[in-house]
């Protein structure tokens, strides 16, 4: 008996804590939001995020990008070739990349790379009352550390999520043409019919709510560190692991919604 | 106003984190330019009542004047207000390590649009000045500079938008004894040239009569003593004599297991 309620205390624990986190991102996210549309606005401290969240991220966006389309371009052929049908795989690629990969690849790079870089951040500007210090020097931490961050990645993640969809889909084409005896132009023809606004405008859709889910995480694990150099690891751990699980979810939500027929 | 209202007016504040008493009803009054020294041991809510009065921490109960003005019962942009008339010089100065020292400066001034941005540089080098250390300090990062010019800088911080109350978080802590005497010698003439409030909370004794006009005990959340920082060392009152000559025996025991 004592060992069910343990159990059933410990689920009801758990469960609170769960909506206690959950409500508390929630209302970290409205403020964040509603100081990106209030004045003051730091322009510099925005351009600073957004260089680091886009300038920055582009080679390995780019890398990442170039090779999985060139690996999915790979991996159809062995599978399409049996059936004679190698004139898909231009089509195949290019609705992986804008639909699926562009946006998912890009936000996981991001998510490991600035997440975890802004969760270090404001948590080391935490742990040694630089955000205290922020408030006494008459600057509100949210409106200056958070929306900034935020709204960097709300704009950034797309425009990395273009340049990835390109060079995805020039990964195919390098290994088609390359390596598997393709017509380049055959290759292009192919891709461009098969290539559709929608695909892409959901595509870059979800880069922004990733974009922005990334900067949240990273901005609210950081902001709620606690307990010095370990604090901040774990603080950045959280920041990357929940930012990509949430990514991954929403992911399968956005393209339920919008390609399910 | 009455000419005799005190600056600062602190009655029966509480705050507790968890089940763990902070601040177990606090009174204080500073008077206007005098400078006022907290000491106590560490946990004994030093850090916290500074906290509630910079408006960080929100205490449980209690009420917090200045000027006669409840802080506590104001409107959030009032409560700015008033905190723009404070300075603080944090523990480890808490320079923002992403910024020159110039931009550290002059930042309290830039954000409240007292100063614009192509004049920062040369008011910083002034300020720099006051607290000692050569105009040029401020192209460096906070990174570059040692924990006594950190100091330094982050009394330049405090000071440069001329407050009318100044907190200082135990200005002395890892310095060594010259440079704490040095950095306190400058809190002291910073604090009669601005001829503002101070408080600090140190538990370096030392500093604390060097800085100090007023001295008060915390212990266990409460003010258990004041008095003149001079008769510190022979205050007559056990527990204090106790904590300023360092003794292991006396009324206070360290609680070792919590």
């Amino acid at each position: 008996m004592d060992m069910l309620l343990n159990l059933v205390a410990g689920l009801g624990r758990g469960t609170l804590a769960l909506i206690r986190a959950a409500g508390s991102l929630a209302l970290f996210a409205l403020e964040g939001l509603s100081h990106i549309v209030r004045p003051p606005f730091y322009g510099r401290v925005f351009l600073g995020a957004f260089l680091e969240t886009g300038f920055f991220s582009l080679p390995v966006v780019a890398l990442t990008a170039l090779f999985s389309g060139g690996v999915i371009a790979l991996q159809s052929y062995t599978g399409f070739a049996q059936y004679h049908v190698q004139s898909a795989i231009a089509g195949i690629v290019v609705l992986a990349v804008t639909r699926e990969l562009g946006p998912v690849l890009a936000g996981l790079m991001v998510a490991g790379r600035v997440g975890a870089a802004m969760a270090a951040q404001i948590g080391t500007m935490r742990v040694t009352d630089q955000i205290d210090a922020l408030t006494t020097l008459s600057t509100n931490p949210m409106k200056y550390l958070v929306a900034p961050r935020l709204l960097a990645g709300l704009i950034a993640l797309p425009l990395l999520v273009l340049v990835a969809d390109v060079l995805g889909v020039a990964g195919g084409f390098t290994v088609c043409v390359m390596k598997l005896g393709f017509s380049p132009n055959a290759y292009i023809t192919s891709t461009l019919n098969s290539l559709k606004a929608i695909d892409v405008t959901v595509g870059l859709v979800k880069a922004a709510l990733f974009g922005f889910l990334i900067a949240l995480m990273g901005c609210y694990y950081g902001y709620n560190s606690k307990g010095g150099a370990e604090g901040v690891g774990s603080a950045t751990t959280a920041a990357v692991v929940v930012a990509s699980i949430l990514l991954l979810a929403f992911d399968y939500l956005l393209t339920d919604l919008f390609f399910s027929q | 106003m009455s000419a005799n209202l005190p600056k600062i007016r602190i009655r029966d504040l509480h705050k507790s984190f968890g089940t763990k008493k902070v601040l177990d009803g606090v009174n204080l009054d500073v008077a206007q330019g005098t400078s006022f020294v907290i000491i106590g041991g560490s946990g004994s809510g030093k850090s916290v009542l500074l906290r509630c009065i910079l408006g960080l921490i929100i205490p449980d109960s209690g009420t917090i004047e200045i000027d006669g003005e409840n802080i506590l019962t104001a409107t959030d942009k009032r409560r700015e207000a008033l905190r723009g008339e404070i300075g603080m010089l944090f523990q480890n100065a808490a320079l923002f390590d992403s910024l020159p020292v110039w931009e550290n400066v002059t930042f309290g001034l830039l954000a409240r649009k007292r100063l614009k941005r192509p004049q920062a540089r040369d008011h910083a080098g002034s300020i720099l000045a006051q607290v000692g250390l050569d105009p040029s300090v401020g192209d460096l990062y906070p990174s570059e500079l040692s924990g006594g010019m950190q100091k330094r800088v982050g009394l330049a911080r405090a000071i440069a938008a001329t407050p009318d109350i100044l907190f200082f978080d135990e200005p002395t802590t890892g310095l060594d004894p010259i440079m704490g005497a040095v950095i306190d010698g400058l809190i002291v003439d910073c604090v009669k040239k601005l001829g503002s409030t101070a408080i600090a909370i140190t538990h370096d004794m030392a500093s604390a009569q060097r800085i100090g006009d007023e001295a008060a005990m915390l212990y266990k959340g409460q003010l258990i003593w004041q008095g003149p920082a001079s008769s510190l060392m022979h205050s007559g009152n056990a527990m204090v004599d106790q904590f300023t000559h360092g003794r292991r025996e006396g009324p206070i025991t360290m609680e070792l297991r919590k």
